[in-house]
């Protein structure tokens, strides 16, 4: 019998960046002096030689269709250098070495519908994760609710009247794939999985099934004759870790899936620690298209700390300073008894001391 | 001409308002593409139930173990069959992303060609673990895809308990605060495990990321299991220009409360310049001709704040490295956990500084293929174990940089005491 011969790969790894780099970074790199920031929107920077560079970033919404990339392309063929690069957050940036072509080139990408913007103390682009599009465990669209709030934040995109940086994700899942965040939007499921027990013996493997559960509430079971698994329902904590390895525990739920919101991330060191985020609210509607309710919450902290905090401030460095009961008062968000901690290590969470702000 | 366009009222939604429209760009692509038609025919179906309708599956390319995503459609009619055929296989080629994520319009042009031939048209730069995301082809379509995308000179990615797909900032290419040579080390380190990357044996999954100072842009302190973040040992350096010129544009009031005042350890202070210190751990600049900022190196933990506000006037030092961290990760199983000190200095200027990171790495792979649990990330091994034992295997000193603090609680056996303070005055004795 004929076989085809199939290609073996060439297991080339990470491809060297400088083939494609710009030529003014190529030439300096390693040797940049600092940069500043000529309107928001525009990097300025300027190497120990003098040689300048100047990047525009434009927001992009990363699940890009090849027209859009070849649209930029040409963008970055007219008015820039041929050379771009994308950012964490999924914008792109272009690379010129002439000033006079950085506002040509913006006024390109804004009548092309590529908003310029992202840099310095803006709103940048949410980091997102997959959902409904491609994931096989979502319980949203993370691209429809980026969609749907970049529309309403696009002018703190654009602009740089921010405290501080603002990131800000969004996740399908509580395995929360789009990180930690000045604010971030969670799906928080809040019923056990549904059982399908038919199918259970033959799709999971139950013993690592057992083991998944971060609380121990999953134990093997014969359930109609058939060997399945069951959940201890005043155990479980709803957080859908036995879904993946067994999609037989539906977790998601068109009514039951809420989302959370959650503020205060960081991972810079630039002053405080970094630190993670913390949950404000929940019990929020999964509600497309354009899930008005998380957009609601999300504008109003965003907003307060816009007007509340100080300079320089991060969402966190602001809470740090008001205290929690004035974040609730200010963002009129009700403090439940689910946002308490009562997770390992939760006392670390809890007031030992007689610091309250009055 | 592709076939007729389902009906999307809640797509249609999310092409209204400013931001860029990736449903836009799936209708542009529905012109001509049956499979985004009927993606976009699954997609409204996920908007009207609210349920996802993508499952896993085995799909690969020929010599590798992972980096396909398969993903077939589990919304059937029924007699079983898919209701939107032309998009019942879509799956997604994850591919490693150049350092710093830099392009040129002629690869990224080639990139959308081979898509075009062999895919749905749609490509995310960038996933978020650093992976080119080209998402949906056919089963049959992914060996030609992928050849095409490897002889382009890009390769696949991780997925799976495998080596994933690295990330690594702008960095030296354009970023002053760069401490380190990003794109080397990310290059050095992940193409030493390419064989872990495309083949999936780990417990679980192992992530590198590589950011060139401490604001850690990649971030991954929260979710690298081995995180290499740039920062320095010498003094802070100064340009008294940019310094007055700062000072000049923002006075007085911003200097004192955005940066004296932000100054996580106080080692930044405002003087007369008369009375600012002289000394080895100082560094010091003029901002007026009566005023100067004073910096304690030695009490600076190199946050990053004032160098970031001040930006020329204030910029790291010369004797530049990275701090390793080990074990960051988001919630599952045990809670999130940041990646903790294990490195508290190493220099990356030679080939031997880059070999010792490399080698760290392997170390590091090594115990955690031998010593974690299935499903057990490093910081849930390192919880687990405990970071003495863990340190212990690699051959790495303890030292203070490692802690918040020292124990806050008795129970401890301490009988190797005396062995433990005689092992360190010998290490010091022969230094």
């Amino acid at each position: 019998m004929a076989q085809t011969q199939l290609r073996r790969p060439v297991e080339s790894g990470v491809p060297d960046n400088k083939q494609f780099m710009h030529p003014v970074l190529l030439k300096n790199y390693g040797n940049w002096k600092y940069h500043d920031r000529p309107r928001p929107g525009v990097l300025h920077h300027v190497a120990h030689g003098g040689d300048e560079v100047w990047s525009v970033r434009a927001g992009t919404q990363r699940q890009m269709d090849i027209h859009t990339i070849r649209k930029l392309c040409d963008i970055a063929d007219r008015f820039a250098e041929g050379h771009v690069r994308f950012t964490i957050r999924s914008n792109i940036e272009f690379m010129v070495s002439d000033e006079t072509k950085v506002a040509p080139l913006i006024a390109e990408l804004e009548a092309n519908g590529f908003p310029v913007g992202g840099t310095g103390n803006s709103v940048s682009m949410i980091a997102h994760t997959q959902g409904w599009l491609h994931c096989d465990i979502p319980g949203t669209d993370a691209s429809g609710v980026v969609k749907s709030l970049m529309d309403e934040l696009i002018d703190e995109f654009r602009q740089e009247d921010m405290p501080n940086r603002v990131h800000l994700s969004t996740s399908c899942c509580e395995i929360n794939c789009g990180g930690q965040a000045d604010i971030a939007i969670i799906v928080q499921h809040t019923k056990p999985p549904k059982i399908n027990h038919d199918l259970v013996a033959n799709v999971c493997e139950r013993p690592a099934v057992v083991a998944r559960c971060p609380v121990a509430a999953i134990r093997p079971a014969l359930v109609n004759g058939k060997p399945s698994l069951e959940v201890d329902e005043t155990k479980c904590v709803c957080c859908g870790a036995c879904y993946p390895p067994c999609p037989p525990m539906q977790i998601n739920d068109p009514e039951y899936s809420k989302i959370a919101i959650w503020v205060g991330g960081k991972n810079s060191n630039a002053r405080a620690k970094p630190t993670f985020m913390k949950m404000v609210a929940s019990g929020l509607p999964n509600n497309p298209p354009r899930w008005t309710e998380v957009g609601e919450v999300v504008k109003k902290i965003l907003y307060t700390y816009k007007a509340d905090a100080r300079p320089w401030e991060r969402l966190s460095d602001w809470v740090e300073r008001i205290g929690w009961p004035r974040f609730f008062e200010k963002t009129e968000l009700p403090f439940t008894k689910y946002l308490v901690d009562d997770w390992r290590g939760s006392r670390a969470n809890l007031n030992a001391s007689t610091h309250i702000r009055f | 001409m592709a076939k007729k366009l389902h009906d999307t009222p809640n797509l249609d939604e999310l092409e209204k308002g400013p931001w860029p429209s990736f449903v836009t760009g799936l209708k542009r692509l529905a012109q001509d593409n049956d499979m985004a038609v009927d993606l976009l025919g699954q997609l409204e179906t996920s908007y009207q139930t609210k349920k996802g309708y993508w499952k896993g599956g085995t799909v690969g390319v020929f010599g590798y173990g992972g980096g396909i995503i398969p993903r077939f459609t589990e919304l059937k009619d029924e007699k079983g069959e898919p209701i939107y055929k032309d998009a019942a296989e879509f799956h997604t080629l994850r591919v490693q992303p150049p350092p710093g994520m830099h392009y040129n319009t002629d690869v990224l042009r080639k990139m959308a060609d081979i898509w075009e031939r062999h895919g749905s048209g749609l490509i995310a730069f960038h996933g978020q673990s650093g992976d080119i995301m080209f998402q949906g082809a056919t089963t049959d379509n992914v060996q030609g895809a992928f050849d095409e995308i490897n002889e382009l000179g890009f390769d696949l990615g991780g997925a799976g308990p495998a080596v994933r797909t690295s990330m690594s900032c702008v960095g030296a290419a354009r970023c002053e605060q760069s401490c380190y040579d990003e794109a080397k080390a990310h290059r050095m380190v992940l193409n030493t495990f390419v064989d872990d990357i495309h083949r999936p044996s780990l417990p679980y999954k192992f992530k590198f990321k590589f950011s060139g100072c401490p604001n850690d842009c990649m971030n991954s302190i929260q979710r690298a299991d081995m995180a290499v973040i740039g920062t320095w040992r010498d003094n802070i350096r100064t340009d008294e220009a940019l310094a007055k010129k700062w000072f000049a544009r923002h006075g007085m009031n911003e200097l004192v409360n955005d940066v004296v005042a932000r100054c996580p350890t106080k080692a930044f202070q405002l003087k007369e310049i008369k009375d600012v210190k002289k000394g080895e751990h100082i560094s010091s600049v003029a901002v007026s001709d009566t005023h100067a900022v004073e910096i304690d190196n030695h009490d600076c933990v190199r946050c990053m704040h004032c160098i970031n506000v001040m930006t020329g006037a204030l910029s790291p030092g010369k004797d530049k490295g990275a701090t390793v961290l080990v074990g960051g990760k988001r919630t599952l199983k045990i809670g999130d956990l940041m990646g903790t000190v294990v490195v508290p200095f190493m220099k990356l200027e030679t080939d031997e500084d880059m070999e010792q990171l490399v080698d760290l790495g392997q170390r590091i792979i090594d115990f955690f293929a031998e010593n974690a649990l299935e499903h057990e990330r490093t910081g849930e091994m390192i919880e687990r174990i405990g970071l003495v034992n863990f340190l212990d295997a690699m051959g790495i000193d303890v030292d203070p940089n490692m802690v918040a603090s020292p124990r806050m609680n008795p129970y401890v056996r301490t009988d190797g005491w005396d062995e433990e303070v005689a092992k360190i005055k010998a290490k010091q004795q022969a230094a």
